[in-house]
């Protein structure tokens, strides 16, 4: 209950927060009074501000849908223990976005991702325990790249103040130092955000982990890694990321591959959760497209698809969730029928789906306009055959599930299945809704991160 | 000559390997999480080299007040931090493995594999 | 101003509709006249436009900023109303044919079928009024999207399969080449609004740099991702989807979706390439071909098909192809006489729809084989039947002729004398296979002393008779409207500036 009201607050908050930057542009706060570039300063803009109200629309949600399935997928004993964990997870992210220091940030990566892996490991199924371990390892080892390469900076300009240290590198762009920090950076961050092909730790963590973790991981923790790569291309400068480095074409061809080895790898899987895990691999690899474009549309589409897919995911994981309530599992098999029994949330599932297509009039097809755009813009025409291919592959692995869902008869026991509790579809609807409200009506979220592409992007020649 | 003034970066690369070479390699899961603590102590090892100034002294004030020369105390700081990170990544983990061991009655990981696939 | 109105109007009746189903679900007589009231209420509405629209307003109702740079937006001009006219009043009378055919079959889900069915005609009056590229294909997706459920209704195995076929053809066809056409043609020229003339051109040049060459290749992605045009090799999705209830093959597949998808064709090389612009430029010759080789190759199919539901899916595939063939002529001429085929077919085709769903529900006939007498039983509707079929094949006296005359019209006017044969062995072809059951129907069966007297008891219900009867006559009546018809289409403005 008191988690449920916090997230909540904490949601507002952000808001507030984000519609204050927004209005005033961006807001400083000294740590204990002690001013940059002594002291650490919490800085936001409208890019982080945008993934501040991100990360709280998603928990916001995932909070008011937990109870029951916590009850259900959770040992007894250690619920109070879950929510503590969760309320870790999301301090953790928070900080990673707010804070204006680059090793402050490396402080909350790592309480964030050790309550990720304490989360991921209380799902019922065995299999959850390899996957927290292989995701713990692989994790370490993204964050302490991540280290190195903050300390390489810090050797370099001799400050950790993000805005500082944009400044300060500004004289020293080719140096070999610079060049390797960046360069550890991105790995590290790429591990984190599951980028191709370091995604290999999350189709097992989102599977195998508790419904609720895996909607909140999905709509939240990859994000906020995003987030962090949209940050040190601001501070390193965009001039130096995309025309002295090629890290366009770098992203955006692992992100091609990832799209479609991950879409292709999704159709294949019997398993609900799985499916999902590899659709967000390939949706991850579209926000690391548009942000690879290196265009204003390109960058603009890809933070909007951070938003609109933590939005889409967030509820299909939430619909599994209810469905893992009700009948124990999320094997495909054993879903048939439950579109006639489960009505509404099904329809949220599908809602979302749309959005993970990329249909017109759901949130998703906007993100993909933008980005599909922004390819042509460029001339980069095999990408505008990966996305355009990934979202017939997409159509495949969503009509598998509704293939089952709608359109085949229920299987022994359907009949004793219920409708999910109330607060669970609320809760479901909220995100499902935003799905196809912001789908129609996109105007707030695409002005926000065309601000925000404009920050990343700002020293673009 | 520049070989050995520079051997605290060798002795950081080297090892940093050697962690990542037993994180990948080795199939005993405890195995992993030493090769992983190896790797991040060498990272830690770097940062405060770095961080070190030739006859540089604790960064205290001196009794007489004169000038001195001090290290740098920020990556000894920054360190600490993520040496109390990678404790509690390595108590984690260790309770992970503990847990595996309970429920697949090993913690080798191609044992661990077969007993994924198996049912 | 007023007009605006109007156009919002004609938008929310069919969602207002599916408000009406919902709430009288468990009432199928309040419901049905929701449904009926509905679809007068769009045909009054779209009938209200006409004379503005014919004296050469172009009303519009413009929402909002959808995408940046582009807003979702409604312009009415004659191709789009004539087609809301033809959809809704079908609607009408489909809804007629359905209270019939549904009780008599006693089918399930009826609030599902009559919810679906009314969104399908929101999607397709938002589709019919689209100002712009992006609108048009937002209501395309969203009409494929309110479909499935009615393609889906029977349920079973057959009923899965055909909605796979379905969705993936089409969702395949749209979700990548139309998509790839519309963002291509953004990108290129700054805007995807419908222009009389076109958008590429000005003055006669080509403007934004663009060679013929991008041309060709816009219109090709537009025209096959258009899945709905039933174009090969893209048509295998309307065969398949004969496994729904009569009533929805009737008016989706007869009217509204593959109307749709023609419907598309046209008003993209109307409005955003340009008649003038491809003619002079030559362009459009690869796809005339493609149309002329589906069209034949339907109708051969269509000969060998004994299921006369799928013999007249086949039917249909071959008259979309005379409409794409129409469009691709790039004259004048070959765009209006699509648009009045579009008109003769739709009444025509759910003509012989009902026909075989009457024949379906009372003697529970699914083959031509099996027509043989069926005319002694049910005379009307085999009279209906053949009539229609007379109209199909373009005979003078019914409405397909003037389609079809127009047509070979325009290739004559552009010396494509080849496609002139073609039309013509159309033509012949849909003799071919749409009077042998008209025939087995009245001369088929026992004959002499074992010959069962013609007689009316054996007709279906009044409400699909009424329906049949009412498409029948007006596709005869069509003949005589040619001129109107024609004077409506020929206010589109094709030359811009």
């Amino acid at each position: 209950m008191l988690a449920l009201v916090v997230t909540w607050a904490a949601f507002a908050i952000s808001l507030v927060l984000l519609f204050q930057v927004l209005n005033d542009g961006p807001i400083r706060y000294f740590f204990g009074g002690w001013a940059p570039p002594w002291g650490i300063e919490y800085r936001i803009d409208a890019l982080n501000g945008f993934v501040l109200v991100i990360v709280g629309f998603v928990s916001a949600a995932v909070l008011l849908f937990a109870g029951p399935s916590v009850g259900k997928e959770i040992r007894e004993g250690h619920q109070h223990l879950f929510y503590a964990m969760v309320m870790l997870l999301l301090a953790g992210l928070y900080g990673m976005a707010i804070t204006g220091d680059a090793f402050n940030v490396f402080v909350f990566l790592e309480i964030a991702s050790l309550a990720s892996y304490a989360l991921i490991a209380m799902g019922k199924d065995r299999r959850a325990l390899t996957a927290a371990f292989q995701y713990l390892v692989l994790g370490t080892v993204g964050a302490t790249f991540f280290l190195i390469g903050i300390g390489l900076l810090y050797a370099m300009t001799g400050t950790l103040n993000m805005v500082d240290m944009a400044e300060r590198i500004h004289g020293i762009h080719g140096s070999r130092t610079v060049l390797t920090a960046f360069a550890f950076l991105t790995v590290g961050i790429a591990l984190k955000a599951a980028v191709f092909p370091m995604h290999y730790w999350l189709p097992g963590a989102y599977a195998y982990a508790p419904s609720v973790v895996s909607a909140l991981l999905a709509g939240t923790a990859t994000k906020v890694a995003v987030y962090l790569l949209l940050r040190f291309i601001m501070i390193f400068g965009a001039d130096f990321a995309y025309v002295a480095l090629p890290l366009g074409a770098t992203l955006t061809v692992l992100a091609a591959v990832g799209i479609l080895i991950a879409s292709s790898s999704a159709i294949l899987q019997n398993d609900a959760k799985r499916l999902l895990a590899f659709s967000s691999v390939a949706h991850l690899g579209y926000i690391i497209l548009g942000i690879g474009l290196g265009n204003d549309t390109g960058v603009t589409g890809g933070i909007l698809h951070m938003f609109n897919h933590a939005l889409a995911k967030g509820a299909v994981f939430l619909a599994m969730g209810a469905v893992m309530l009700q009948i124990g599992t999320t094997h495909i098999n054993r879903l048939q029928g439950l579109g006639r029994v489960m009505p509404w949330t099904m329809a949220g599932f599908t809602a979302a789906g749309l959005s993970l297509i990329g249909v017109p009039l759901t949130a998703g097809f906007v993100s993909k306009w933008y980005i599909v755009t922004a390819a042509i813009d460029r001339g980069w025409w095999p990408l505008v055959l990966v996305m355009v291919a990934s979202s017939i592959l997409a159509v495949f692995y969503i009509w598998r599930i509704i293939d089952a869902v709608y359109f085949s008869a229920p299987g022994p026991g359907a009949e004793n299945v219920k409708e999910a509790p109330m607060t669970m579809l609320a809760a479901l609807w909220m995100l499902a809704g935003a799905s196809v409200y912001f789908g129609i009506d996109s105007s707030f979220p695409a002005s926000v991160a065309s601000k925000a592409a404009a920050i990343v992007l700002a020293q673009m020649p | 000559m520049w070989i050995l003034g520079t051997y605290n970066y060798w002795i950081f690369i080297t090892l940093m390997m050697i962690g990542l070479y037993i994180v990948i390699v080795r199939g005993n899961l405890v195995k992993k999480i030493i090769g992983l603590n190896i790797f991040q102590s060498s990272v830690f090892l770097f940062f405060i080299s770095v961080g070190k100034i030739s006859d540089g002294t604790a960064p205290i004030i001196l009794h007489d007040g004169g000038e001195a020369i001090y290290s740098n105390p920020l990556p000894h700081v920054l360190i600490l931090t993520a040496i109390v990170v990678a404790v509690s990544t390595s108590a984690l983990a260790l309770s992970l493995i503990v847990r595996i061991h309970e429920s697949y009655g090993t913690i080798q990981e191609d044992l661990i594999r077969e007993a994924e696939r198996a049912p | 101003m007023n007009e605006s109105w109007i156009i919002g109007a004609a938008l929310v009746t069919p969602l207002l509709a599916m408000v009406g189903i919902g709430v009288f679900r468990q009432r199928p007589n309040a419901r049905e006249a929701a449904s009926l009231v509905a679809g007068i209420v769009l045909f009054g509405l779209a009938a209200w436009l006409v004379p503005g629209v014919a004296d050469g307003d172009r009303p519009e109702l413009i929402l909002y900023e959808f995408l940046p740079g582009i807003s979702l937006g409604f312009r009415v001009e004659p191709l789009g109303l004539g087609f809301a006219l033809i959809a809704s009043f079908l609607w009408v009378i489909t809804t007629l044919y359905s209270i019939g055919y549904m009780r008599a079959h006693n089918a399930s889900n009826q609030t599902r079928f009559y919810l679906f069915f009314a969104l399908s005609l929101g999607a397709v009056s938002g589709a019919a009024f689209a100002a712009n590229l992006v609108t048009l294909y937002v209501f395309y997706e969203a009409l494929t999207l309110a479909t499935i459920p009615l393609v889906t209704h029977s349920g079973g195995e057959a009923s899965r399969r055909a909605g796979r076929v379905y969705v993936g053809l089409l969702l395949g066809t749209s979700l990548t080449m139309m998509l790839i056409a519309i963002a291509w043609i953004w990108t290129l020229t700054g805007t995807t609004e419908f222009v009389a003339g076109g958008v590429f051109t000005e003055g006669g040049t080509l403007k934004f740099g663009i060679t013929p060459g991008i041309l060709a290749a816009l219109l090709v992605l537009m025209v096959l991702g258009t899945g709905k045009a039933g174009l090969m090799p893209f048509h295998r999705w309307l065969p398949a989807a004969m496994v729904a209830p009569t009533p929805v093959s009737a008016l989706l597949h007869a009217v509204a979706v593959v109307k749709l998808g023609v419907f598309t064709v046209l008003k993209v090389t109307i409005y955003t390439f340009g008649i003038e612009t491809l003619s002079s430029f030559g362009i459009g010759r690869a796809l005339m071909y493609l149309a002329a080789f589906t069209l034949i190759a339907a109708g051969i199919f269509a000969l060998r098909e004994d299921n006369l539901k799928r013999r007249l899916a086949y039917s249909t595939i071959s008259q979309l192809a005379y409409i794409v063939l129409g469009a691709m002529l790039v004259t004048k001429v070959g765009a209006i006489a699509g648009g009045m085929h579009i008109t003769a077919h739709a009444f025509a085709k759910i003509t012989l729809f009902f026909c075989a769903g009457a024949v379906m529900v009372t003697l529970h006939k699914t083959k031509v084989s099996e027509m043989n007498g069926v005319g002694r039983n049910m005379p009307i509707t085999m009279t209906a039947f053949l009539v229609a079929s007379l109209s199909v094949a373009g005979l003078p006296f019914t409405g397909g002729f003037w389609g079809k005359w127009y047509l070979a019209l325009g290739a004559l006017e552009t010396d494509q004398i080849v496609m002139f044969w073609v039309i013509l062995a159309g033509s012949l072809l849909s003799l071919g296979y749409l009077l042998p059951p008209a025939v087995r129907a009245f001369y088929g069966g026992p004959k002499g002393a074992d010959q069962p007297p013609m007689t009316l008891a054996g007709e279906a219900r009044w409400p699909m008779v009424t329906a049949i009867t009412v498409t029948a006559v007006i596709s005869v009546l069509l003949f005589f409207a040619a001129e109107p018809i024609f004077g409506f289409l020929d206010t589109i403005d094709f030359r811009g500036r």
